[in-house]
């Protein structure tokens, strides 16, 4: 479904703030895929799904989605193939826009926007529907605007505006790091419901080590802009925190000095 | 300072306000929903009349003379727009930039500094003549009213719109837009069409209003526009949510803003002084959000999921 080959990509070329983010790196996932993604911080992990999102061009390799070379697309091109949900809650939304509004605007991801109608009658049936999944009582405030809502209603809101039309690929780039953790467990509870329901292939970036082996069939620990553990299977679902501390250990030759990652 | 000369001189007010009132719809456009400030409106302002008043002398009729000058507008608008979208200069630069540029094209378009127009030779749609003594449907308060309201209503219409929508979601989120697969770029650019073309149409009126285009006519427009907008808000914000009734707010907002300076004039205040008036007046109203969230910022009560 997708396969990044080979990837590089610099930040700042030739200055003194120059930082090899990606190095090299290259990634396969089969359809239904769900993939953690851990590594600290400047690992390179939301570089590599910028980049397979296309926020901007990668500096070398390659970039395929379900057959398709994308390498060349601008993001709002590969939007058509991509659900994205994002760290910060304010960014996956329209706050100045109703709930409505914002599922009409993700209902038509990749198709022509017209002169039609921007929200039709029958639309609301199915928003309605959705929304009372969630939990949160979305469902009676359709015509609510976007930016009453709490971080945690809005980030459960962009996840259902990314998976409306059904995405080849669901990207989620530590949704739950900057909500409360009793939100946050629900706000992933959703998504492996949403994920599963719909055999979504996915790719989750988390700092929570936990959350990394309890989700997803595989996993990938990033560094320096490389892949330097990949676990999946069986083998994963025996994983422990511990077992991957030290395996990063033997794989790295350092000690994973990061609080937040173990602590989650 | 005889009341009777106010009294007098408001049905004026009323009918440039409502003109200026299509010209801040245009400024609305871009200002709130596609979230720039833009300044190539100073140019607009004058290409349009320029445009609607040459092609009139040269005995085209007013409805197309009209038509070409919102035209014109549009072109504006997606020069400014292709300056921040293409060659990536920052909106306020490509605004100014495009206002700088038109100038010699208005004045090539004049070919001098002004161009009149009688009211007696041509057939005017709207004229300082037009305000009292006519059938009301040539008057041009009404015509002025006509325009707005038809202008709100394709704007409602096209803002609920597929194509309106992603206009209105790139100016709130551009980072979301995209994600939702919107040509934010693309989008930027037609709204500022849109905007300019309003602004040379409300052009075209006020040169067939004043009987003349003139060089200078749109110096300062923005901020004329801007004025419309924060009067209109502050005084309708709370009753008028609605987005076609915020399009009137700002209309309104226009007419009362010539109406205070029409009492500003009559209070007996130096003509001189009364740009240096607007420009602080301005800044005072966009300060007190500002100041609103500095000074009076009440602790949020965080909400439950």
């Amino acid at each position: 479904m997708l396969e990044v080959k080979n990837i590089y990509k610099t930040f700042n070329p030739g200055t003194v703030n120059e930082k090899v983010a990606l190095n090299g790196l290259s990634l396969t996932l089969e359809e239904g895929d769900f993939l953690t993604v851990i590594g600290g911080n400047g690992a390179g992990k939301s570089t590599l799904l910028n980049a397979v999102a296309g926020v901007w061009q990668v500096d070398a390799g390659q970039i395929i989605i379900d057959g398709e070379d994308v390498t060349k697309l601008p993001d709002y091109k590969r939007a058509k193939y991509l659900g994205r949900v994002f760290q910060d809650p304010m960014t996956g939304t329209a706050a100045t826009m109703e709930i409505e509004e914002n599922l009409a605007l993700a209902n038509r991801r990749g198709k022509a926007r017209t002169l039609r109608r921007g929200i039709k009658e029958e639309e609301r049936a199915l928003y309605r529907e959705k929304l009372a999944k969630l939990g949160l009582g979305l469902e009676e405030r359709l015509t609510s605007k976007v930016g009453l809502l709490s971080g945690g209603q809005r980030q459960a809101l962009t996840l259902l505006m990314a998976t409306l039309q059904k995405p080849k690929i669901l990207l989620l780039d530590e949704h739950t790091a900057a909500l409360d953790p009793k939100t946050a467990v629900k706000v992933l509870t959703a998504t492996n419901d949403i994920v599963t329901e719909n055999n979504l292939t996915t790719v989750m970036i988390t700092h929570n080590m936990k959350d990394a082996i309890t989700y997803g069939n595989r996993l990938i620990m990033m560094m320096d802009g490389q892949i330097i553990l990949d676990i999946r299977g069986e083998e994963k679902k025996k994983l422990t925190v511990e077992d991957l501390l030290h395996r990063f250990e033997a794989v790295s030759g350092e000690e994973f000095a990061n609080d937040k990652v173990i602590l989650g | 300072m005889n009341i009777v000369n106010l009294i007098n001189a408001l049905p004026g007010a009323c009918a440039q306000g409502l003109i200026w009132g299509i010209m801040a719809i245009g400024v609305y456009i871009t200002y709130r929903i596609l979230d720039v400030a833009d300044l190539s409106v100073d140019g607009t302002m004058c290409t349009g009349g320029a445009v609607c008043i040459v092609m009139m002398q040269s005995g085209h009729g007013v409805a197309l003379s009209m038509v070409v000058a919102t035209l014109a507008g549009l072109l504006a608008g997606m020069v400014t727009g292709l300056f921040h979208t293409c060659m990536g200069i920052p909106a306020i630069l490509a605004g100014i930039l495009t206002q700088i540029g038109l100038y010699s094209v208005n004045l090539k378009i004049m070919g001098k500094s002004n161009q009149a127009i009688s009211v007696d030779k041509y057939d005017l749609l709207v004229s300082l003549r037009y305000i009292k003594n006519v059938a009301f449907y040539r008057n041009t308060i009404f015509i002025a009213a006509l325009f707005i309201i038809v202008i709100i209503a394709l704007l409602y219409w096209f803002f609920g719109t597929e194509l309106g929508s992603g206009i209105r979601a790139t100016g709130c989120n551009e980072t979301m837009a995209n994600a939702q697969g919107i040509n934010t770029n693309s989008n930027k650019v037609l709204g500022l069409m849109i905007s300019n073309g309003l602004v040379a149409l409300a052009s075209a009126l006020l040169s067939q209003y004043q009987g003349f285009a003139d060089i200078n006519m749109g110096r300062g427009a923005i901020v004329i526009g801007l004025a419309a907008v924060i009067i209109g808000e502050a005084v309708f914000g709370k009753i008028f949510k609605n987005f076609a009734l915020q399009l009137l707010a700002v209309a309104l907002g226009s007419v009362l803003y010539y109406i205070v300076i029409q009492i500003v004039l009559w209070l007996g205040i130096d003509a001189d002084l009364l740009k240096l008036l607007q420009a602080l007046v301005v800044a005072v109203f966009l300060a007190i959000p500002y100041w609103k969230g500095k000074y009076f910022n009440t602790p949020r009560v965080k909400k439950e999921v």
